[in-house]
This record gives C-alpha cells, sequence and structure tokens, in this order.
C-alpha cells in the first residue's frame, strides 16, 4: 500500500466526516423550511437571504447557552452519552460507497472510506450499539423521562434491528456479497434492487424510520408524553449533539437506503454519455447524492405527515407483521432463486 | 505494530473485565463488559476474522447487553438497596472462582504447543471461508441451530399474538 | 330518541384488508402534503408587508386639542361612564387664570388614565365624548413588560401640539351630526338619569 493511497483514504475520511456534519447541519434547515412549506408557512427566512444562514444562527445560539449538568446526575455518563451518540452516527458513513471507484490507467481508487467485506454487518453493529450513547444518556439524567425515553429507545432499537436484518438477508442471498460496493456496483443500469425485492425495501425503509427516532417512531423524545424524553435534562451543545446525531443518522439512512435498494451511483444511461474518470466520478457522486437528498425529504415529508404512533402499536407493528413478513421474504426469495436456477 | 495493538488490547479486555466485577453499580458492571465486547472483537478483527467481529458486536454489545442494561435500569438497581451478602457466601465464591480459574489455567497448560503451529491459513476466518465451511462440513448442526433460532422467533411472535383470546 | 333527521348510527366494523395495510392511506396523506408544498404560503412578513385594516380601525385613542393647541377635553366624566370595561379614570381640576391657552374648558382632566389591558376598544368612549376630545385612531398599542406600563396617562394620550393626529376619518361632518341629533338624546338622558341616581345614593 503506498503512502499516497493513505492520504487519499484520510482525507476521503475528513470529507465524509465534514459532508455528514454539512448535510445534517443543512438538514435542521430544511426540516424547519419543509415543515413550513407543507403546512402553508414559510419557515425560517430572516437569517440572510431565504433564511440559509439558519443553520448558523442555531448553531451560535446552541454554543452560547448556559450549560445545565443536573447535580443528581451521573457526571461522567452524563457527558458520555451525546459524545457517544455523535460517534456512532458518524461512524457509519466509512462503508458507503459515494461515487464509483476512481480508475485511470493504473491508478486506481475507490472512494469509498472503508472497503470490508462485511460492510453490511458493520452498518447494523454500529446501527446496534448507536442505542448505548440515548440509554447512557438517559439513564446518567435521573430523570424518570429520560429515563422512560432510553427504555423506549433500546426496545424499539432491538426490536425494529430483528426485521430490519431479517430483511437484508433476502437482499445479501439475492446478491451473494455482504460488501457494500459490490451490491452498488452490481445494480447497473436499471437493475436497482428495489425492483427485485420490493418488500424488502418497504420493510428497510420502515425500520431505518423506527433506527433513526424520526417521526412516526419518534417515541424515545416524543415531547406530549416524556416532555423531551431522553433529552430532557440537556442543554446548550450537548443537546445539540444528541439532535444532530438525529441529522447525521438520517443522511445516512438515506444513504443506506439509496446504495442498497435505488442503485446507489448508478442510473441508467447515464455511464454511455460521460467516460472521462473524473466526470465518472463527479456524476456518480451528484447521482448519489441526489438520490441521498431525495430520501431525507422523505423522511421528512413523513414526518409532517403522520402522527405518532402509540408504544403497543409500533411494538405490534415491529413483531407481529413486521417480522413475519419479512420471513416470508425470505421464504419467497428463496423459491424465486431455485425456480430461476440461481442456486 | 500488530504486537502493540494486541499488548494494548489485551490490558484493556483485561481491565474491563476486572472492573465488571469489581464495580459497585451493575450499571458500570454493564457498561464495562461492553468494553470487554469491543476489545475482544477488536482482537478477531487482528486475526483476521472479521465477520465473528461484526458479529460478536451485533448479538453481544447491541441486543443482549441492550437489554441487560433495559432489565437493570428498570430495576434501578442502587447501592443502597443491594443485600449485604453473608461472609459464607463470599467464601463459596472465592472457592468457586478459584477452581474456574485453575481448570482455565490447566486447560491453556495443554494446549500450548497447539499454538505453536506456523502453517495457520490467515484467511480462515474471512466469511467465504467460514460459509463453506459451514454449509459443506457443518450442515446438518448449523441448520438444526438455525431453525432452533428460527422457532424462538416465531415462538416470541406467537406469546404476543396470544393476548387477543 | 330521535332529535333530527341528521345522527347517523356509529358502527364500528372490521376494516378490510386494504384499509388494514395502511399504506393506501398513508399515501393519500402524503400527497394531501405534497399538494400544500407548492400551494400559496398564508405567511404576511409582518414588518414589511401590512395586513390592510378598515378605515374605521379602532386602536389606541388620542385625546385631541384644538386649533389653537388646547386641550379639549373637560373632565365631563362621561368617557368613563359609558366605557363598558371600565378601563378609563380622571379627576378633574378647574382651569386657573392665565391657563386659557393650554385647557379650551373651564374645567380640565388633571389626570387621565386609560388601562389598555381592560379596553376592549368597542369605540363607546368618543361617540359618548359631547366636546369631540377623545378618538380611537389605527394606531397599534405596543407590547410592553410590565403590566403598570398599559396604564395610559395624559403624556401618552394627548396629541403634540407639533405632530397632529389626524382624525378626520373619525370626525366627519356625519358624525358631528348624528351627535346634535336629538332622537340621541335618550343616550344623555339616561346618562343624566345614572348621576342623579348616583346623586341620591350619595
Amino acid at each position: 500500500m503506498e503512502s499516497s493511497f493513505i492520504i487519499g483514504k484520510f482525507i476521503l475520511a475528513a470529507c465524509v466526516f465534514g459532508l455528514s456534519l454539512f448535510v445534517a447541519m443543512y438538514s435542521t434547515y430544511f426540516e424547519r423550511k419543509i415543515a413550513a412549506f407543507l403546512q402553508d408557512r414559510l419557515g425560517p427566512n430572516r437569517a440572510g437571504p431565504f433564511g440559509i444562514l439558519q443553520p448558523l444562527a442555531d448553531g451560535v445560539k446552541m454554543f452560547m447557552k448556559e450549560e445545565i449538568t443536573p447535580i443528581v446526575s451521573n457526571k461522567w455518563l452524563f457527558i458520555f452519552g451525546p459524545s457517544l451518540a455523535m460517534l456512532t452516527a458518524l461512524m457509519t458513513g466509512a462503508v458507503i460507497p459515494w461515487a464509483p471507484t476512481y480508475v485511470n490507467g493504473d491508478t486506481y481508487f475507490p472512494l469509498q472510506v472503508a472497503d470490508i467485506n462485511i460492510g453490511v454487518l458493520y452498518l447494523f453493529g454500529v446501527v446496534s450499539i448507536g442505542v448505548y450513547g440515548i440509554m447512557i444518556g438517559g439513564w446518567a439524567s435521573n430523570n424518570k423521562y429520560s429515563l422512560m425515553g432510553a427504555l423506549r429507545a433500546s426496545s424499539q432499537m432491538i426490536s425494529y434491528e430483528l426485521a430490519m436484518g431479517l430483511s437484508i438477508i433476502a437482499l445479501v442471498m439475492m446478491t451473494g456479497t455482504l460488501s457494500v460496493r459490490e451490491i452498488a456496483s452490481q445494480q447497473i443500469g436499471w437493475h436497482w434492487n428495489v425492483l427485485y425485492q420490493p418488500l424488502a425495501c418497504l420493510i428497510f425503509i420502515i425500520c431505518a424510520f423506527a433506527e433513526t427516532n424520526r417521526a412516526p417512531f419518534d417515541l424515545p423524545e416524543c415531547e406530549t408524553e416524556l416532555v423531551g424524553g431522553y433529552h430532557t435534562e440537556y442543554s446548550s451543545m450537548k443537546l445539540g449533539f444528541y439532535l444532530f446525531a438525529e441529522y447525521i443518522n438520517m443522511f445516512i439512512s438515506s444513504a443506506v437506503i439509496s446504495t442498497l435498494f435505488f442503485g446507489g451511483y448508478n442510473f441508467p444511461l447515464i455511464y454511455n454519455y460521460v467516460t472521462d474518470p473524473f466526470w465518472v466520478s463527479v456524476v456518480g457522486f451528484a447521482v448519489m447524492m441526489s438520490k441521498t437528498l431525495f430520501f431525507i425529504f422523505l423522511f421528512m415529508w413523513v414526518r409532517w405527515t403522520l402522527p405518532r404512533f402509540r408504544y403497543d402499536q409500533l411494538m405490534h407493528l415491529g413483531w407481529k407483521v413486521l417480522i413475519p413478513l419479512s420471513i416470508i421474504n425470505i421464504v419467497l426469495t428463496g423459491i424465486g432463486m431455485w425456480l430461476t436456477d440461481k442456486i | 505494530m500488530t504486537l502493540y495493538l494486541f499488548y494494548i488490547l489485551s490490558f484493556v479486555a483485561i481491565l474491563s473485565g476486572l472492573m465488571v466485577v469489581f464495580s459497585k453499580s451493575p450499571v458500570y458492571s454493564v457498561l464495562y463488559l461492553i468494553v470487554t465486547f469491543f476489545a475482544i472483537a477488536a482482537h478477531y478483527v487482528l486475526l483476521n476474522a472479521q465477520f465473528l467481529a461484526a458479529v460478536h458486536i451485533i448479538v453481544y454489545a447491541g441486543a443482549i447487553m441492550v437489554l441487560f442494561l433495559y432489565v437493570i435500569m428498570m430495576l434501578n438497581l442502587n447501592k443502597e438497596v443491594e443485600p449485604h451478602k453473608p461472609i459464607a457466601v463470599k467464601f463459596a465464591a472465592v472457592i468457586a472462582g478459584g477452581i474456574l480459574l485453575i481448570t482455565l489455567v490447566g486447560a491453556m497448560r495443554s494446549t500450548q504447543s497447539l499454538s505453536k503451529a506456523e502453517n495457520v491459513n490467515s484467511q480462515i476466518g474471512l466469511i467465504e471461508n467460514l460459509g463453506t465451511v459451514l454449509f459443506r462440513d457443518f450442515l446438518l448442526p448449523f441448520e438444526i441451530s438455525s431453525v432452533l433460532f428460527l422457532a424462538a422467533m416465531v415462538g416470541a411472535v406467537m406469546i404476543a399474538k396470544k393476548d387477543k383470546n | 330518541m330521535q332529535l333530527t333527521n341528521r345522527s347517523k348510527v356509529v358502527v364500528k366494523k372490521e376494516m378490510t384488508l386494504m384499509e388494514r395495510l395502511y399504506l393506501p392511506a398513508i399515501l393519500a396523506g402524503m400527497w394531501i402534503t405534497i399538494k400544500h408544498f407548492l400551494r400559496k404560503k398564508a405567511t404576511i412578513n409582518y414588518p414589511e408587508v401590512k395586513r390592510p385594516i378598515a378605515q374605521v380601525y379602532r386602536g389606541m385613542h388620542v385625546l385631541k386639542r384644538d386649533e389653537k393647541g388646547a386641550e379639549r377635553c373637560t373632565a365631563c366624566g362621561l368617557c368613563a361612564v359609558a366605557c363598558p370595561a371600565e378601563a378609563i379614570t380622571m379627576i378633574a381640576e378647574e382651569r386657573k387664570a392665565g391657563e386659557e391657552n393650554l385647557y379650551r374648558e373651564e374645567k380640565y382632566a388633571a389626570t387621565y388614565e386609560i388601562n389598555m389591558l381592560r379596553c376592549i376598544f368597542c369605540g363607546d368612549c368618543e361617540e359618548a365624548c359631547p366636546k369631540e376630545a377623545i378618538f380611537l385612531t389605527d394606531r397599534i398599542v405596543p407590547s410592553e413588560f410590565l403590566r403598570n406600563d398599559f396604564v395610559y396617562g395624559k403624556d401618552k394620550l394627548v396629541e403634540s401640539v407639533s405632530q397632529r393626529v389626524d382624525v378626520s376619518v373619525r370626525q366627519t361632518k356625519e358624525v358631528a351630526n348624528f351627535k346634535k341629533d336629538n332622537k340621541q338624546q335618550h343616550n344623555i338622558n339616561d346618562l343624566k338619569q345614572f348621576f342623579k341616581n348616583a346623586l341620591i345614593k350619595h
């Protein structure tokens, strides 16, 4: 491995880090803007033209706010919670291929921070430990609402992870690989996985909503019942970290959905016209980002359309609907593969 | 490089393992146990067994420990309510733990000659090789255990469904 | 018992498969929200754009001066009596020699206070005023932090000599004639009766 390759990877990691933060920052702005537009309002429009400096204003406000650590809280874990939430949110971006591999003669540079052959499992691992940030923060606050939020978050995450994993198994059966890069590169042209696995895709999207604690599954922070849920006691930038982590999670989930099911950086016919290796990467990145942004929009669109689930309805949906459906999907996929002689 | 990593990880694993036992608060114990799991998962990565590492994190740190933490948070086990154990129980625990330690040390001493083997396939932990081994040499036990897991999952759904009538 | 023909019997029927899938309903809901996305927005950017108000909008009061700059109010108290919210209080005083350029009538209001938190902006005070002294204007009562600040004294209510408040929309000929109309005298008679009763009580 030559040193330029390693330096390139470092720069790429920094770029993905910056991109996640930037997109998350502007997601807060677009969340408010889209919410306003769906409700016939204008949304934030005072800071800068059309209010595009609003995220900066919000960030400055977050930093300037008084930082309160409750005296009954567990000091170290109270700080550890939001840090962990942020850490796990940022870690997921490492295995997502943001653009086609840059091939120019002998130069070969995959535009993906880490191409590990178990990328899908890595995603699951990071997502499954993501709940600790919420649990630890909620418990360390020493507040009953926070604890309730933390408990809800953990049980919700575990329930939906199961359905999510089972839905992915059908996909993995079909693609025959656990590497995210290979799954993305298999979907050339119109061979998007959503056309072969619509049910798995639907289950995965629903579970992604639940895993990111977004409406209609935002029970851990549901303000009508639990004040602020797990972040009731948090203030200033520690609260900002939690809110930010949610938006980063949303961005990464959107990227994962578009990579696994909607072709990632592939778009039909586009690579017939673009052949220059540099422009292939640029166009691939643009395609990937537009798909990701569409799913972020979907996340917001659903949030401002659907009311929140009741807790028993949430568990009902997860255990009695999604898990049986995904098992049926696995069986159907097996039969389909058997009939088409793929095994 | 790898050797230093091994020592650091082993140190972390053993230290956090000890902290699991010595922490007063059960929540801290669980958190230290999670740290131990991570150190062990890193060991798997060092041995080029990425699949095992990922599955270890998903299953143990991501699911089982979350449930542990869930239950402990629910029960709210504080230092004050922890019952004071009598000396005899502590003594019995020390003897039992000591016997286990002796057994482990003895078992390790007898395997020391085996670990010198040099022609170990470094790719054996990768998922393709693991899959080949599981589906060729150990097909029956693998299928039986997977059916068992599926039955457990269906059972969980059935228990949830039961309350209708 | 049936009161109207519009009552409906509520039936809780089993949901069909399509209804239990929820997805059609969710998609229908999302279609509704996306239709609102491009619709014209209801927001008015307030300080830049102002909502149009009626010509006879009833806002903050003004105590008018006459052409020479003397206060018109004679502290008769009719406005305070007419006020349904009891927001107006005043203390009357006799005009001294040399103050003719300050007060038009021989009696004037030494203090005149309107509690803007009580006021309902009905305009009865300006209707009751026989001296054309008090008017409601299209100015808006600004917000304050303290309740006390909403009790407006003469410093805020009396118009300044240099900057007159235009009330020509409200002080029209028709209004003046309406006030002189004898048919409306019963109002004044009612008030006179009220004062008599008050005197008898004391």
